[in-house]
């Protein structure tokens, strides 16, 4: 019985450590193709469009009614405490910090994980990638650099617009519901504003951006067993992202402000 | 170096295969496979479905990598070779896939055109030109040239494919059932297509077919893979006078023989 539980840890154990040891070799090699020449401009410009033009929608209403809320509750709970002042610091702190990086990239990783996953996983088990292959195409420079370049180049742009919404949507409730009034709160935030908030947050969207992409190609590129496979593979690309993205937003906010 | 006269060397095979050998988990579906294809030969192998005679394909691609054995294309193994060195040798191979393989977010002629585009960095418009070419000889016209892949039907992309895979004249070319899915008289012309480009282009070719027709018209040489080893080879005339009771059953293509289908449930 004893022996059957170690067995089975271990086997866990092997398994996690093989998995996490494949995706960091697949991480490594596609840092190096996207260093490495020849580029493909053409399919980057394509992953550009489709990941920070196509994703602003979503993106923006996801922050502008998390700005809204965070107002609402704010307000709702610092006015126990006669601290209503403090909303505007409240809504720019936890946009910027938070909130904005955090809703975006659970979003992206929604959008763009899914689709790389389910489309590299397709080109996989048609024998698209094998086609590449043999047509002298480095799969890895043609499908898998572009996209995670793209994604670290265009969520910090998401996530920055995603602040600014996520703001608005806090004034619009402090100003129209909640009566402060408009100079003053426009004041406030400004006068809060550090640059610290913003460049973190953009941090973690780029680390977020390479993690949505990596994990969103990783599972295609690697997916096989048919229409089954690919479904299988777009689910874990999106569920490990989202986990991953948590994971490091609490790590990286440890090492960004050091509490 | 003047001591040593150049003797004639034997002729080196293009492609060598030793001992091949591949299992998926348990099953074993090549157990060394030994074959050689000279230059400006063009070989094909017969084989029931499912004997791995695509494995084998994929095997000499370097697509799969061979639990044993060596694959050797001029002599350089492939999977021992350099990324670059695996590349410039892939650079002069041409395959179509038994499922065609084109890719669904690009059209006709760009898939056709593919490695024209993004490898030689060809205009758009020249390798358009020759991408229409290419579709002309297998029988399409300009007008199937701007349609995507996913509306065309199964002998249609097989020619599509066929056009990709002799578009940028390929010195070996691998073709994985030309003419299945074919009617027969576009099977004649994809027939006479392969003759001419191996004869045109000085080519190798190793395709893989269950037409025995096709077979005879393409082939100088008959490699016939069973139970994961190459059992005969021999030209078209020795198919016909062998007593393998093996290769005159398929080409027989009767149920009675050695060969048997396991049917049972
Ligand atoms: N990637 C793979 N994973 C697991 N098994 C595979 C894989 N590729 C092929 N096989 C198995 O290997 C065997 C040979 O497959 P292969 O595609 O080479 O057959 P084939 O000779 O080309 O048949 P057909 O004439 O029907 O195309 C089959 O039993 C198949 O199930
Ligand atoms: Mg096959």
């Amino acid at each position: 019985m004893r022996f059957q539980f170690i067995n089975m840890m271990g086997r866990v154990l092997l398994h996690f450590f093989q998995a996490t040891g494949a995706l960091g070799i697949f991480g490594a090699k596609t840092l190096y193709h996207c260093f490495v020449p020849p580029f493909y401009g053409k399919a980057f410009l394509r992953q550009l469009i489709e990941i920070g033009f196509y994703s602003l929608p979503v993106v923006a209403l996801t922050t502008l009614f998390a700005g809204m809320v965070i107002a609402l509750q704010t307000y709702t709970g610092f006015a126990q405490i006669s601290a209503e002042g403090a909303v505007s610091l409240v809504v720019l702190i936890a946009v910027t910090r938070e909130l904005a990086p955090v809703m975006a990239g659970l979003m992206v990783a929604g959008r763009i994980g899914a689709a790389m996953a389910a489309e590299l996983g397709t080109m996989r088990v048609t024998e698209q990638i094998d086609a590449l292959v043999t047509l002298s195409t480095n799969p890895f420079k043609y499908l898998i650099a572009p996209r995670v370049l793209a994604g670290v180049l265009m969520m910090p742009v998401l996530v920055f617009i995603g602040d600014i919404l996520g703001v608005c949507g806090g004034y619009l409730i402090g100003v129209y519901k909640l009566e402060f009034n408009a100079t003053t709160y426009l004041m406030n935030t400004w006068e809060y504003l550090k640059p610290m908030d913003i460049v973190s947050g953009l941090t973690k969207a780029a680390v977020f951006g390479f993690i949505i992409t990596l994990m969103g190609c990783y599972n295609g590129f690697y997916s096989k067993g048919g229409a089954q496979g690919v479904g299988r593979a777009t689910t874990n690309a999106v569920v490990s992202a989202s986990i991953l993205i948590l994971i490091f937003n609490y790590i990286l906010t440890e090492l960004f402000f050091n509490v | 170096m003047a001591f040593f006269k150049r003797v004639k060397q034997p002729l080196i095979p293009k492609i060598k295969l030793s001992g091949v050998s591949k299992s998926f988990g348990s099953k074993n579906v090549l157990s060394g496979v030994d074959l050689e294809i000279f230059p400006g030969e063009s070989v094909v192998i017969i084989g029931g479905s499912g004997t791995g005679k695509s494995v084998t394909l994929k095997c000499i691609l370097g697509l799969l990598t061979p639990d044993a054995g060596r694959v050797e294309i001029d002599g350089v193994d492939l999977a021992a070779a350099s990324t670059v060195q695996a590349e410039t040798l892939r650079a002069q191979i041409g395959m179509l896939f038994q499922s065609g393989a084109l890719f669904d977010s690009l059209n006709v002629w760009e898939n056709v055109a593919f490695s024209l585009l993004q490898n030689q960095k060809m205009s758009r418009r020249q390798a358009r030109e020759i991408a229409l070419q290419k579709l002309a000889q297998v029988g399409l016209s300009a007008e199937a040239a701007e349609v995507y892949p996913a509306d065309l039907s199964g002998g249609m992309k097989k020619r599509v494919g066929l056009a990709r895979a002799i578009a940028t004249n390929p010195n070996v070319i691998f073709f994985d059932e030309p003419t299945t899915g074919l009617d027969p008289i576009m099977s004649d012309v994809i027939n006479d297509l392969i003759v001419s480009t191996v004869k045109t282009l000085g080519a190798t070719a190793l395709t893989i077919t269950h037409d025995m027709s096709s077979a005879r018209k393409i082939a100088d040489r008959i490699a016939m893979l069973y139970q994961g080893k190459i059992i005969w080879t021999g030209t078209v005339k020795e198919l016909d006078k062998t007593d393998n009771p093996y290769v005159r059953q398929f080409v027989a293509g009767s149920a009675e023989g050695p060969i048997q289908m396991d049917l049972k449930a």
